[in-house]
């Protein structure tokens, strides 16, 4: 569904290496774990496959169609894209934040109320009460949910999400996290989501890439990666839930 | 409430009613202007310099310099020069508050934006715009105080405000009609400032509720103001109408309003376009704009001809009334009786120490003596023919308000004024007016000009002839020295002149 071939990004004429050299195919109906630590170039990886960051180099297929050959507008309506910032319209209700890609393909007004409606129920959202709201009038944890809603809007196949669930508790975060999968396969969606929580990645995701410093060191399902994770720097990546396991046991223990 | 205030806040409608128009419609058009040229700046960045850099430019050229400029410019006086110079002043902060508003739109939204698929069309006008709406508001709110303010100098032109009662006010000192037009003028940009404020927070809280009440405020006061205005337009009044056209001092507003009782009373709808610029009336009176003015056979020989060799009174005249019949079609109808001539006049008890009574005792004296003149009196040919006639150096000479000037010459900031003979305050303030043995001030009769359409009017003609050779020096002087001095208003002073005149307005 997603496919990138030898893709870098450089900025300040090649001195900066945002993203070097990644290529990575995303099957249709799979989740795909960008992983990383800050600033190793998981959201450059993410807006150059909906064209809001120009490729330096390499070539990027999505729906088995060049991403250059097609407008980048039309590309991006097609696309949901989930902010790592939320990015929600201050000026605009929840209802209006919702609609707004259907708004700019031009669907009639009752068809976007009707959405808007589904969509808050999907992400848990009581559709009379919430979409009038302002997003200011919302909790972090509910703002993003909102995002996510915005996102699927105009019914997206492919779905790009930078740190979706990152203003979340831990009890709502594993919630969410829960209905993203149940919806990811009802609607047979193909996901990119982009964290830096090792948690998250083992268990969201169908597969993982892991990032370093602009490239992509390791790759795999979770089983795949916990049990041969080549890169030293994979490795010590996913011994930490483990680490952090044993050591939350041993807190328990001495507790009774 | 006295009959002064009642007098003045008849005019108020009228000029509170074309002030507003005259705002309202330099602030539309500015508004109209600024907001595509502050969203092409934004979208084409190499424009952001240059047209910032104007509208700064035109910000600092001064109002009142500005609004005269218009008239030589656009060959027109009234509505249009005032309308377009005040367009101009509105446009900075409308463009600069747009720009910077649409720039400080976080980027992460802009981002937003672009990531849902927007245009960048789309972007702007359903993402930055709305959220640097408080900012523009803001800067139409700035637009808004400003030029409420700055309308008032648009009499000059010949475009009625609220300036008339402080133009006309400062010159006959009549304070309570400076007051009155202050105040006015306050209290509207006052109430706008207040309703856009509302507007403003209106769109900073995206209260549509509130919105809408400051928008209907807003309407009410246009719509209330402009309503004296609208109606005057459409009632019926089948009278003909006449303008009668003013320069900016006492003795004028007095004669208008003698004409204009006069012109009342034989049918006809007589309105005064006051407190004119010298050289405004006159082209206000060829363009048509005006039809009846009072003008002085000294300027127009000087000013307007060109001329400055010497010539008797009677020479002059016919001159004149040749010239402007000839190269303008304007009829000049005949002197009224008195001059009113520039004039040196010093404190008398100075006069008398120093044994001066004739411009030639100055010759001494000059080169230690402080000259005061109006606006106009160092710029035009009698200053020079005063120079050439008696050869004199000044130490220093000091353009003021004429109004101030004979302040400062009781109270010794300067020697000598370059006063007119018919002036209330020579008498008043004690000055004696030098003798002129050599004749460098050209004779200045007071004579009515008629434009084409007042000459082609034997009605206007009957009405006004009486008026020729009925008003001598004295009793100009006594006229004006009722409003300077004593503060009756120009209407009374006007009635009385004309009984006294025998002319029964
Ligand atoms: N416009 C830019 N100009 C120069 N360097 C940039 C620019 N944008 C990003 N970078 C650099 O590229 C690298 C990758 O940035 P990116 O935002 O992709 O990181 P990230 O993995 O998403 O980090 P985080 O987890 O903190 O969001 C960083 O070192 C960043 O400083
Ligand atoms: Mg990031």
């Amino acid at each position: 569904m997603i496919s990138l071939r030898n893709v870098s990004k450089t900025y300040d004429n090649g001195r900066i290496d945002a993203v070097r050299d990644v290529s990575l195919d995303v099957a249709e109906g799979e989740l795909l774990v960008l992983l990383g630590e800050s600033g190793y170039g998981k959201t450059t990886t993410l807006k150059l496959v909906n064209r809001l960051i120009e490729r330096s180099a390499g070539r990027i297929d999505v729906g088995g169609e060049d991403i250059d050959a097609t407008d980048p507008i039309h590309l991006r309506r097609r696309i949901g894209y989930v902010f790592q910032g939320i990015g929600l319209f201050p000026h605009m209700t929840v209802g209006e934040n919702i609609g707004t890609v259907p708004r700019l393909l031009g669907w009639s007004r009752d068809d976007i109320d009707k959405r808007v409606a589904e969509l808050l129920e999907l992400v848990g959202l009581t559709p009379s009460a919430y979409t009038p709201r302002y997003p200011r009038e919302l909790s972090g944890g509910q703002q993003q949910r909102i995002g996510v809603a915005r996102a699927l809007a105009a019914r997206p196949s492919v779905l790009l999400m930078d740190e979706p669930f990152g203003a979340l508790d831990p009890i709502t975060r594993v919630q969410i996290q829960d209905e993203l999968k149940t919806l990811q396969s009802s609607l047979g969606l193909t996901i990119v989501l982009v964290t830096h929580d090792m948690t998250e990645a083992l268990l969201l995701a169908d597969r993982i890439a892991v990032m370093k410093e602009g490239q992509i060191v390791g790759r795999g399902s979770p089983t795949e990666l916990m049990t041969n994770p080549g890169h030293e720097y994979v490795k010590t990546l996913m011994a930490m839930p483990k680490r952090q396991a044993d050591r939350v046991e041993s807190i328990a223990k001495a507790a009774l | 409430m006295s009959d002064v205030l009642r007098e003045q806040l008849a005019l108020l409608p009228e000029y509170l009613s074309r002030h507003l128009l005259l705002t309202v419609t330099a602030l539309a058009v500015g508004i109209g202007i600024s907001f595509p040229l502050a969203i092409a700046v934004t979208r084409v960045r190499l424009l952001k310099g240059p047209v910032l850099a104007l509208a700064s430019t035109i910000q600092t050229i001064p109002s009142l310099a500005l609004l005269a400029l218009m008239v030589p410019l656009l060959r027109e006086i009234g509505f249009l020069p005032a309308v377009i110079a005040l367009t101009l002043y509105s446009m900075l902060p409308v463009i600069r508050n747009t720009v910077t508003g649409i720039e400080e739109v976080d980027p992460n939204l802009i981002e937003a934006g672009r990531g849902l698929g927007m245009t960048p069309r789309q972007l702007l006008f359903t993402v930055q715009v709305p959220l640097a709406m408080p900012v523009i508001i803001a800067g139409i709110r700035t637009a808004t105080v400003w030029v409420v303010g700055i309308a008032t100098l648009s009499t000059p032109v010949g475009a009625t405000s609220l300036g008339n009662y402080i133009f006309s006010g400062l010159q006959t000192q009549n304070y309570t009609a400076v007051v009155v037009g202050c105040v006015a003028a306050a209290a509207l940009a006052l109430v706008l400032d207040l309703l856009i404020r509302i507007m403003e927070i209106a769109s900073a809280r995206r209260s549509r509720t509130m919105a809408a009440v400051a928008a209907l405020g807003v309407l009410l006061v246009i719509g209330g103001g402009l309503a004296p205005v609208l109606i005057s337009r459409s009632s019926i009044d089948n009278r003909p109408g006449v303008v009668i056209g003013t320069k900016t001092f006492t003795e004028q507003y007095i004669l208008a309003s003698l004409i204009a009782g006069r012109l009342e009373s034989a049918g006809y709808r007589a309105r005064i376009l006051d407190s004119l610029g010298s050289t405004v009336v006159f082209d206000a009176l060829i363009a048509g704009k005006v039809d009846i003015y009072i003008d002085y056979t000294g300027t127009l020989w000087a000013n307007h001809m060109g001329r400055n060799d010497r010539a008797t009174a009677d020479d002059v005249l016919r001159e004149v009334t040749e010239w402007l019949r000839i190269e303008h079609g304007i009829e000049c109808l005949g002197r009224l009786g008195f001059e009113n001539t520039y004039a040196l006049a010093m404190p008398r008890a100075d006069a008398e120490r120093l044994g001066i009574t004739s411009i030639d005792d100055l010759f001494r004296h000059a080169p230690t003596m402080k000259i005061g003149g109006d606006y106009e009196f160092f710029g035009r040919p009698e200053w020079e023919s005063l120079h050439a006639a008696y050869e004199l150096e000044f130490a220093q000479t000091a353009s003021m308000d004429s109004s101030l000037m004979y302040t400062a010459v009781a109270s010794d900031e300067i020697d000598i004024i370059a006063a007119f003979s018919t002036d209330g305050r020579i008498a008043a303030s004690d000055l004696v007016v030098l003798e002129d043995p050599r004749s460098a001030f050209p004779p200045y009769d007071a004579v009515i000009l008629l434009g084409a359409h007042a000459a082609n009017d034997p009605a206007i003609r009957s009405a006004l002839l009486p008026l020729i050779g009925s008003i001598n020096d004295d009793r100009m002087r006594t006229a004006n020295m009722r409003v300077d001095i004593e503060g009756e208003s120009v209407n009374a002073a006007a009635h009385r002149l004309g009984l006294s005149a025998g002319g029964g307005a």
